[in-house]
């Protein structure tokens, strides 16, 4: 059938097609969209999607398939598009990607499908991650969402830890294969990052909740406010029949700089700052009781994908100012370009080549200012980007009320505490098989950021349909 | 959905829930807590478990109304119900038998406290109790209190009850008397917990006092409840909530515990909220 589909193009109609512009993406203007939470990109229309689809050349060998983690079939899901087959397109990348919705949203497509598409050679390359979103939304906002059916009962009952993107995979790919899940979650929702970093404007919470609403119609069992390791241990899970077990519970313990003034009042990790604004919803205070500090001069930290949600979501809080201080430069950011560009769009002031040395604060213990000094770009460092040096006697002060640490995350070590046969590295992070999850304790697997620490939906996917595969062998031959 | 089986005013602001939560009944320890969200616009508040009873699979509670959330909690009554309750969180108290242990409770934290001396007479200690309320009608616990200790000072500020004045009085004479106390363990309004570690100091007497910075998720996602403890920064939600009283920075958490004052007037006059992320407090922005 594949065969049909790739027929060999002709060579002129091929040329055709490489040469058609990209089709531009709506957006909601910079000005309105930082004054609401909505989603900035309006998506395609279906006469968009199917034009975009056009400039498909439908490769036998794609290059865009390779440079997706989990190997979607790109070229097939965007020929349905082609074809106005939308709800068939859906379906294809369900096959390889449990949360299309999501990826076709967050994931860095410029470093991965789309770096590599053929037709970026000489053009801009088919816009990969819009069509993903496009078709996922058209099933979606159709009802053409299909429930799939799960395989007859194998009586095996398994536990996921953490209900982000690694462990929504895993309870998906389990109950599919007939087994019986339940996903163990602290918080009072499922979704990980999904739910409680990235915000509202980037990855509609509706979205997620609607794939979660999904996988609970086909039988997983969601036990949110379960923190395992306080509630049950490892241990008494499979005690309790649970005859394997996953973990995907996340990068979730924030770092700080340990520089003076670090704890005064106004001055948040970002993942406190988004979690309360994203998951508690403090963007609608007081209607939603939990508050935040909007501040009139805030201050991020940092420079990935996690230091942009900060910055934007604060843009969107009324301040004055609001200013991403970096201590290296443009080209080193490691966020992502569009996320880059957007947050310029919306008036985010960079301070790059800074580095903040201590916040300053008044009587009351509140934040007031941030002292910072400028830097200069030395030799290479190990990661290969030039390691940032202080310019001696550059210290220069930034008034702020807010101020969000964006520096990264380590693992939090609640269940390596409680399961001290789970190895993990020196960084707490638990050591889980690239290929299948297994980790040094029989029977458990693990997968996505606590083993990676911090890193992709997509890779995070990838490891919990890899565990799946590997644990549902597990359960049939018992081997280790 | 989380239901209340049980409530009791134990005084003026103050009641005792108790909840069907027969998971947390059965692994929660002393000294651990809840954090709780009532309804989908709620925020998530922290609480002791003061007791629990596995049979019946309940957990108790004791909450003071100071705010928007233990006052909407405190207009709760049996049959209804609580949409989240997440726990038990951080680490026990480490019970053993320290000889005599000295169980300071002021205000709310004498609910707080309870647990803990329970623990302590349970593993063989002589529990000597000093609990303060500012009235003899903000006085809680005192059968539960009385029964969990060898012996029980109360301790009013206005002399309505027991001894006049405040529970590092009384503690000083104790120690004065030259009992032997081989730890403290206080709870309290910080003032409180300041004072007793202060008193203890010159003593050397090992001194806990369990910690009540704003906390968010409780499971050391946030930092939100992060304080000074010997110099280095502490989740109270995961490596605590308790510290040694001797080594804590209680002025940072007195101010970072007021970090939203103005918030909490408004969540509390209930100001009206405008569509969009418009301003509550500045109306210039759009
Ligand atoms: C602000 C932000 C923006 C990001 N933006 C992007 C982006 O644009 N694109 C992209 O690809 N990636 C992005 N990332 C990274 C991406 O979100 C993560 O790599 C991904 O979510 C990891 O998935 P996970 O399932 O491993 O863990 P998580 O999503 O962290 O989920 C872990 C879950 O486990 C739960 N848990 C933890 N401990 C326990 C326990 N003991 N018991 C029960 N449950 C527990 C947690 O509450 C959580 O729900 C971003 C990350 C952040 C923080
Ligand atoms: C580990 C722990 C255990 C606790 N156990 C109990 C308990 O058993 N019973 C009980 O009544 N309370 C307990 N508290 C305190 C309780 O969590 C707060 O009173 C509650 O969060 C206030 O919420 P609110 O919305 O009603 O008030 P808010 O409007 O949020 O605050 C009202 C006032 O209370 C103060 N406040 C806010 N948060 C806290 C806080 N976390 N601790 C102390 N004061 C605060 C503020 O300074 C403010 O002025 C505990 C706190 C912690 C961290
Ligand atoms: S590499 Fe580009 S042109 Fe080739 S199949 Fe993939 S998306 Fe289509
Ligand atoms: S409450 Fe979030 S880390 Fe402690």
């Amino acid at each position: 059938m594949k065969e049909e589909i790739v027929a060999d193009m002709d060579p002129k109609e091929m040329k055709a097609r490489m040469k058609m512009p990209r089709q531009p993406m709506g957006e909601q203007d910079a000005k309105e969209r930082v004054k609401n939470f909505y989603e900035v990109p309006l998506g395609y229309t279906p006469e968009q999607a199917i034009a975009e689809a056009k400039r498909c050349i439908q490769c036998k060998k794609p290059l865009c398939v390779a440079g997706c983690p989990v190997g979607i079939d790109i070229p097939w899901f965007i020929r349905l598009i082609e074809e106005g087959k939308f709800v068939e397109a859906a379906r294809k990348l369900k096959e390889t990607n449990a949360l299309p919705a999501v990826c076709g949203r967050v994931c860095p497509q410029e470093d991965q499908c789309e770096l590599v598409c053929i037709v970026g050679k000489k053009n801009e390359p088919v816009a990969i991650g819009r069509l993903e979103k496009f078709a996922a939304d058209y099933e979606r906002e159709h009802g053409e969402v299909s429930v799939p059916d799960a395989a007859k009962s194998t009586g095996k009952k398994i536990a996921v830890v953490g209900g982000g993107p690694a462990g929504l995979t895993v309870a998906g790919d389990m109950v599919k294969k007939g087994h019986s899940v339940t996903v163990f979650e602290a918080l009072h929702t499922p979704g990980g990052v999904l739910m409680y970093g990235i915000p509202e404007f980037r990855l509609p919470k509706k979205i997620v909740s609607a794939e979660v609403d999904c996988l609970a119609k086909m039988g997983v069992d969601f036990q949110c406010n379960s923190v395992v390791g306080k509630l049950d241990t490892i241990d008494e899970l499979i005690a309790d029949g649970y005859e394997a077990v996953f973990i995907g519970s996340g990068a979730g313990l924030p770092y700080f700089m340990n520089i003076p003034g670090e704890n005064l009042i106004g001055v948040y990790s970002a993942n406190e700052y988004l979690t309360r604004v994203n998951l508690m919803k403090a963007y609608q205070f007081p209607e939603y009781d939990t508050p935040v500090i909007r501040g009139r001069h805030v201050v991020v930290v940092g420079g990935g994908n996690t230091a942009m949600d900060a910055a934007r979501t604060a843009l969107r809080l009324c301040p004055k100012t609001v200013s991403l201080v970096y201590r290296r430069s443009r080209e080193e950011l490691p966020a992502r370009e569009e996320e880059v560009h957007h947050a310029e769009e919306e008036g985010l002031d960079f301070q790059l080549l800074r580095n903040p040395v201590r916040f300053i604060g008044d009587e009351d213990g509140r934040l007031i200012a941030v002292e910072c000094v400028k830097m200069e770009l030395g030799e290479p460092d190990d990661s290969g980007r030039r390691r940032p040096v202080v310019i001696e006697g550059s210290e220069y002060q930034l008034e702020c009320d807010v101020a969000i640490i964006s520096i990264g995350n380590g693992a939090n070590p609640l269940i390596p505490q409680t399961s001290p046969d789970i190895n993990v590295n020196k960084w707490g992070n638990i050591l889980g098989d690239p290929e299948t999850g297994r980790t040094s304790k029989k029977g458990v697997f693990a997968g996505g950021d606590i083993v990676r620490g911090g890193a992709t939906v997509i890779l995070a996917m990838g490891d919990g349909r890899k565990a799946a595969d590997s644990m549902d062998e597990y359960l049939k031959d018992g081997k280790w | 959905m989380y239901e209340i089986t049980e409530k009791r005013d134990l005084a003026h602001r103050v009641s005792l829930f108790k909840i069907k939560a027969p998971r947390i009944a059965k692994k929660r320890k002393a000294g651990q807590f809840i954090v709780l969200r009532l309804d989908e616009h709620g925020e998530r508040i922290p609480l002791t478990i003061v007791d629990s009873d596995n049979e019946a699979g309940t957990i108790t509670i004791v909450v003071q109304e100071v705010g928007r959330t233990s006052s909407l909690l405190c207009q709760k009554g049996k049959g209804d119900t609580i949409l989240d309750v997440v726990g038990p969180l951080g680490k026990p108290t480490h019970i053993e038998n320290f000889g005599t242990a000295v169980c300071v409770g002021g205000g709310i934290g004498t609910a707080v406290v309870l647990p803990i001396s329970v623990a302590l007479k349970g593993a063989g200690n002589e529990v000597l109790s000093i609990v303060g309320a500012r009235n003899k009608d903000l006085l809680i616990l005192e059968d539960e209190i009385t029964e969990a200790s060898t012996k029980l000072h109360v301790t009013t500020d206005d002399g309505s009850y027991g001894h006049h004045g405040f529970v590092t009085s009384v503690l000083e004479d104790l120690i004065k008397d030259g009992r032997k106390i081989d730890i403290v363990i206080a709870i309290g309004p910080v003032p409180m917990m300041k004072a007793v570690a202060e008193v203890t100091r010159p003593y050397g007497i090992k001194t806990l006092v369990s910690l009540n910075p704003i906390m968010v998720d409780g499971t050391g996602m946030c930092g939100a409840c992060r304080v000074t403890v010997g110099g280095k920064n502490q989740f109270v939600c995961v490596d605590g909530p308790e510290f040694d009283g001797h080594e804590v920075d209680f002025k940072e958490l007195v101010l970072r515990n007021r970090s939203y004052l103005k918030e909490e007037r408004i969540a509390i006059e209930e100001a009206t909220y405008h569509e969009g992320t418009k301003c509550y407090e500045r109306g210039d922005c759009s």
